[in-house]
C-alpha cells in the first residue's frame, strides 16, 4: 500500500499573527513558519501504518513558494520515504491544490491520501473534501481513530455531537484531527538522513494545472478588540446588568 | 542504555553571531572538514536579540563581498542623537562631543536575528550541518577530563520525568573540539567556568538585561538610519542603564532599553522602568499613533576584559557573548562575538593540522583587534559603580582625552547577585499602571514573543533550595524575581493565607536573568526541549 500525505507551510501557531496596514493580508515577512499541525498528525500516521508493515511507501507532498519545502524535508525526517514541490507563488486556493493533489493521484496512484482537516492560516477546510470529489473517492474528514481492514477503513470522527464511526473503500482520502495521535520529533539522525532522500520538484503549470484565484479577497481585517470585563460586587448586580445593559436576559 | 553517538571534527553549541562565524571561517580554511552546529531554537535566529546598530569590521572580514550576497544589512545610519533625561525635560549632547567609540558613522542599523539567518544560509551552502530545535543539555568528556562532545536533550519527558509515548532520547555529538558559543550565560559555560576554574584571578563577571520593543511608526515621525541612545531618566544616578532608538526601515523603530544587573534595589522593576521610560514627551512624540509588533529581553555580559574568563579549555574554546568579549562603551558586541568566533576557527585549524595546543587561542586573541578594543574599553563600566554622573565625567577622560590609554585598570567589585539591599532599607518604586497604548503589562508583552514550551515536561527553572525562596528571598528581598523576570514566569500567590512560590516555566523567554541575579544563586536555569522558548522574527 501506498499513502500520499499533502502538508502545507503556514504561520507558526505560537506567532501573534498581524494584518497588514493596507488590509491587503497578513504580515509573512520575518514570521516563524511551521508545517500547519494537523499535517503533523497525517504524517504521524501514516508512518505508524508503514511501521504496522500495512503501508510500504509514503510520498509526502506540499504546493507551495520555494521554502514550503521545508515541510517535505521534516515529513521525510519523520518517516516519509520520498517528497514532491509543486511550486507555486503567490495564494493558491484549495480547489487548485486540489487539482494539483489530483493530478499527483492520477500519477502516483496511492491507495490512500491523508492531510490535516484544516489549515490554521485560511482556516478553509475545504481541499480534501474538494480533492475527494475530483477523484470520485470516498472520504472519512476529521479523523481521530484510522484502522485498516483488507480494503476498507474504519475511521472515527470528530463531529459536533460526539464520535461518529465511519467506514469508507479503499481507495480514499482522509482528513486528520489533532486527536488522531501525537506526532513523534524527529531525531537528529533521521533529519539528516532526511537531507539525502529525493524532493522531486514541478511547476502547477506542468501539471497543467491553473492556480489563479477564483475569489477576489477584499479586505482583511483584525477582529474588533474585545472590551476588559468588569467585577461584580453579587448575583443582584450580575443580574441586574444582563437584563439590562447586556439585555441578554 | 548507551546513546547513540555522531562523530564530528568540530561540533559547534549556538547559532549566533560567534558560533556561525566559527562555523564560516572552519569550512573557509578547509571545506573537508565535519562541521556541524546545534542551536536550541526552533529556527536559527528565533533566540536572537539584539539592538543593534552593526559595525563590519568582522564580517568585512569574513565575507568581503556580503554587499554583493543579499545581506540584511541595508539602513546606514545617517543622524545621531545622545539625550540625558531628566522626567520631563531634555538636554541633548553634542556629537562631537562623545568619545569616538560611540560614534556610528559608518555603521548600519540591522536585526541580528535576521543576520543569523542569513550567516545560516552561508554557512549551510559551504556544508556546514545546522540543526535547530536541539538543546545541548549535557557536557561530555573523555576518560581523562577532556571535552569530548556534548548530549542533545531526551525529548518527551513528562514533569515527573517518566518517557512519554513520543520519547526520542538525546544523542551525543562527539568533535575533535567542541565550542561553546550560547551566548550570555550559557548554561553548558557556566559549567566549564567552573570546571576548568576559567575565571581563576578574573574580576567576577557583569551583566545587564535589555529590553527591545518594534514598533511600527507614523512616517512624519520616521527617520531611516536615524539613532539616539539616552541616559538618566526613569533611573536614578546609582543604577547603570540606558535606552537606544533606532529608526530601521520598513517604519519601524527598535526601542530599547538596558539596566545593569548590578542594581542595589530589590524593589526595582526592570521592566516597568523600561514602560516607563516610553512616556518622556521625547519618547512618546515618536511613538505615539504607532503600534508595538515585538517585544523581547535578553542578559547581556558586560564585565569586558577584567571579567574575560580563558576562553581556552582541553578539547574546547569558548567564545563570544558565552565567554564575555562585548564592548560595552560602543554598546556593541556583535563584531567582538565574530571575531572571536574566527580566531576560534583559525586555531582549531593549526590544533588539528599541526597538533598545536588549544592555548594558542589565548595568543591569537591578544594579538587581535578585538583585544585591543576591550583593553580600550575596560575601565568604562567599572567607573558607572561611581553613579551616573561621575562616571560620565570619568568616561570622557578616560576615552576623550586618553583614548583608554590610562596606566590603571578599574575593578569589578562584586557579583550582580551580592548587590541588593534588603527590602526594608529601600524606597518601593510606584510605577504607573499600563495604558496599553504606549506602556504595557508583562502578560500581552510575553504574547507578541511567540513564546511556547512542550506542555508536559520537567521545570526548567531549578531551585536549588525550594523552601528558599518563602522563606528567605521573599523575607529579606521581597522576591525580587517577581520583578526582575521579563515576562512574568516568577510570582508570589497567596493560597490559604500562605505565599507560595510559582514558577510559570512555559512563559520563559531564556533571558538567563533569573540565573544571574537570584541572591543566593538558588535558580538555575536548564535547558527546555529544543524549540522551545520565544520565536523572535527580526529582533
Amino acid at each position: 500500500m501506498k499513502i500520499l500525505v499533502a502538508v502545507k507551510r503556514v504561520i507558526d501557531y505560537n506567532v501573534q499573527v498581524r494584518v497588514k496596514e493596507d488590509g491587503t493580508g497578513v504580515v509573512t515577512d520575518n514570521v516563524k513558519m511551521s508545517t500547519n499541525p494537523p499535517d503533523d498528525n497525517a504524517v504521524e500516521e501514516a508512518v505508524k501504518i508503514k511501521e504496522s508493515g500495512k503501508a510500504k511507501e509514503i510520498v509526502a507532498v506540499t504546493v507551495g513558494e520555494e521554502k514550503a519545502q521545508e515541510t517535505v524535508r521534516k515529513a521525510l525526517a519523520v518517516g516519509a520515504d520520498r517528497g514532491i514541490h509543486i511550486k507555486v507563488d503567490g495564494i493558491v486556493e484549495p480547489l487548485a491544490v486540489s487539482k494539483i493533489l489530483q493530478k499527483i493521484v492520477e500519477k502516483e496512484k496511492p491507495d490512500l491520501v491523508f492531510m490535516g482537516k484544516q489549515a490554521i492560516d485560511d482556516d478553509c477546510n475545504q481541499t480534501g473534501q474538494m480533492l475527494s470529489a475530483l477523484l470520485n473517492w470516498p472520504q472519512a474528514t476529521f479523523a481521530s481513530k484510522i484502522e485498516i481492514k483488507e480494503n476498507k477503513l474504519e475511521v472515527i470522527r470528530e463531529v459536533d455531537e460526539g464520535l461518529e464511526t465511519i467506514e469508507v473503500n479503499m481507495p480514499a482520502v482522509v482528513t486528520c484531527d489533532l486527536r488522531l495521535n501525537e506526532p513523534r520529533y524527529a531525531s537528529l539522525p533521521n533529519i539528516m538522513k532526511a537531507k539525502k532522500k529525493p524532493i522531486e520538484q514541478m511547476n502547477a503549470s506542468d501539471l497543467g494545472v491553473d492556480t489563479k484565484p477564483r475569489i477576489q479577497q477584499i479586505k482583511v481585517e483584525e477582529p474588533p478588540k474585545r472590551k476588559a470585563g468588569i467585577k461584580v460586587a453579587n448575583v443582584a448586580e450580575l443580574v441586574q446588568k444582563l437584563k439590562n445593559e447586556a439585555k441578554v436576559i | 542504555m548507551p546513546r547513540e553517538a555522531m562523530e564530528y571534527d568540530v561540533v559547534i553549541i549556538g547559532g549566533g553571531p560567534s558560533g556561525l562565524s566559527t562555523a564560516i571561517k572552519l569550512k573557509q580554511l578547509d571545506k573537508n572538514l565535519n562541521v556541524c552546529l546545534i542551536e536550541k531554537a526552533s529556527e536559527i535566529g528565533a533566540h536572537i536579540l539584539s539592538g543593534n546598530v552593526f559595525e563590519t569590521r568582522a564580517l568585512d572580514e569574513l565575507i568581503p563581498n556580503w554587499k554583493e550576497l543579499n545581506s540584511p544589512i541595508k539602513t546606514k545610519v545617517s543622524k545621531e542623537k545622545f539625550l540625558f533625561l531628566g522626567k520631563n525635560k531634555s538636554l541633548s549632547w553634542p556629537t562631537w562631543l562623545l568619545p569616538s567609540v560611540q560614534k556610528n558613522h559608518n555603521n548600519y542599523i540591522i536585526s541580528l536575528a535576521n543576520l543569523c539567518r542569513w550567516f545560516g544560509e552561508q554557512a549551510e551552502a559551504l556544508g556546514v550541518e545546522i540543526f535547530p530545535g536541539f538543546s545541548a543539555s549535557e557536557i561530555i568528556y573523555h576518560e581523562n577530563g577532556v571535552v569530548k562532545g556534548i548530549a542533545t536533550q531526551d525529548m518527551g519527558i513528562d514533569k515527573t520525568g517518566n518517557k512519554k509515548d513520543n520519547f526520542e532520547p538525546g544523542i551525543e555529538l562527539h568533535g575533535k573540539i567542541t565550542v561553546f558559543a550560547e551566548g550570555c550565560r550559557g548554561h553548558l559555560g557556566k559549567q566549564l567556568i567552573k570546571k576548568f576554574e576559567l575565571d581563576k584571578g578574573k574580576d567576577p563577571q557583569q551583566y545587564g538585561i535589555g529590553f527591545k520593543e518594534i514598533w511600527e511608526i507614523n512616517e512624519k515621525n520616521h527617520e531611516e538610519g536615524m539613532v539616539m541612545h539616552t541616559a538618566g531618566w526613569p533611573l536614578d544616578n546609582n543604577t547603570y542603564g540606558g535606552s537606544f532608538m533606532y529608526h530601521a526601515e520598513n517604519k519601524q523603530i527598535f526601542l530599547g532599553y538596558v539596566i545593569g544587573l548590578d542594581y542595589s534595589n530589590p524593589h526595582l522593576s526592570p521592566f516597568d522602568e523600561f514602560q516607563r521610560f516610553k512616556t518622556h514627551p521625547e519618547i512618546k512624540k515618536v511613538i505615539e499613533g504607532g503600534k508595538r509588533i515585538s517585544y523581547g529581553a535578553r542578559a547581556l555580559i558586560e564585565g569586558g576584559l577584567q571579567s574575560l574568563p580563558k576562553m581556552f579549555m582541553p578539547g574546547a574554546l569558548l567564545i563570544g557573548c558565552d565567554a564575555g568579549t562585548l564592548n560595552m562603551p560602543k554598546i556593541k558586541g556583535s563584531h567582538t562575538a565574530m571575531k572571536s568566533g574566527m580566531i576560534a576557527a583559525e586555531t582549531i585549524i593549526e590544533s588539528l593540522k599541526e597538533n598545536k595546543d588549544l592555548s594558542i587561542y589565548e595568543e591569537k586573541f591578544k594579538k587581535s583587534w578585538v583585544y585591543e578594543e576591550l583593553h580600550k574599553a575596560r575601565n568604562v563600566k567599572p567607573s558607572f559603580s561611581w553613579g551616573l554622573i561621575l562616571g560620565i565625567i570619568f568616561t570622557g577622560i578616560d576615552q576623550i582625552l586618553f583614548r583608554g590609554k590610562l596606566p590603571f585598570t578599574l575593578k569589578h567589585k562584586h557579583a550582580d547577585h551580592e548587590t541588593l539591599k534588603p527590602a526594608s532599607e529601600m524606597p518601593k518604586i510606584n510605577y504607573p499602571k499600563p495604558d496599553n497604548v504606549i506602556t504595557f503589562d508583562k502578560t500581552s508583552s510575553v504574547y507578541l514573543t511567540g513564546t511556547n514550551h512542550a506542555e508536559n515536561q520537567p521545570v526548567h527553572l531549578q531551585l536549588k533550595d525550594s523552601n528558599l525562596p518563602i522563606h528567605y528571598t521573599l523575607e529579606k528581598f521581597d522576591e525580587p524575581a517577581q520583578r526582575y523576570c521579563p515576562v512574568g514566569v516568577y510570582e508570589i500567590q497567596i493560597e490559604n493565607n500562605n505565599p507560595k512560590f510559582v514558577i510559570n516555566s512555559q512563559n520563559c523567554i531564556h533571558c538567563k536573568t533569573c540565573d544571574i541575579k537570584e541572591p543566593s544563586q538558588n535558580i538555575t536555569w536548564v535547558t527546555p526541549e529544543g524549540g522551545g522558548g520565544p520565536k523572535y522574527g527580526n529582533m
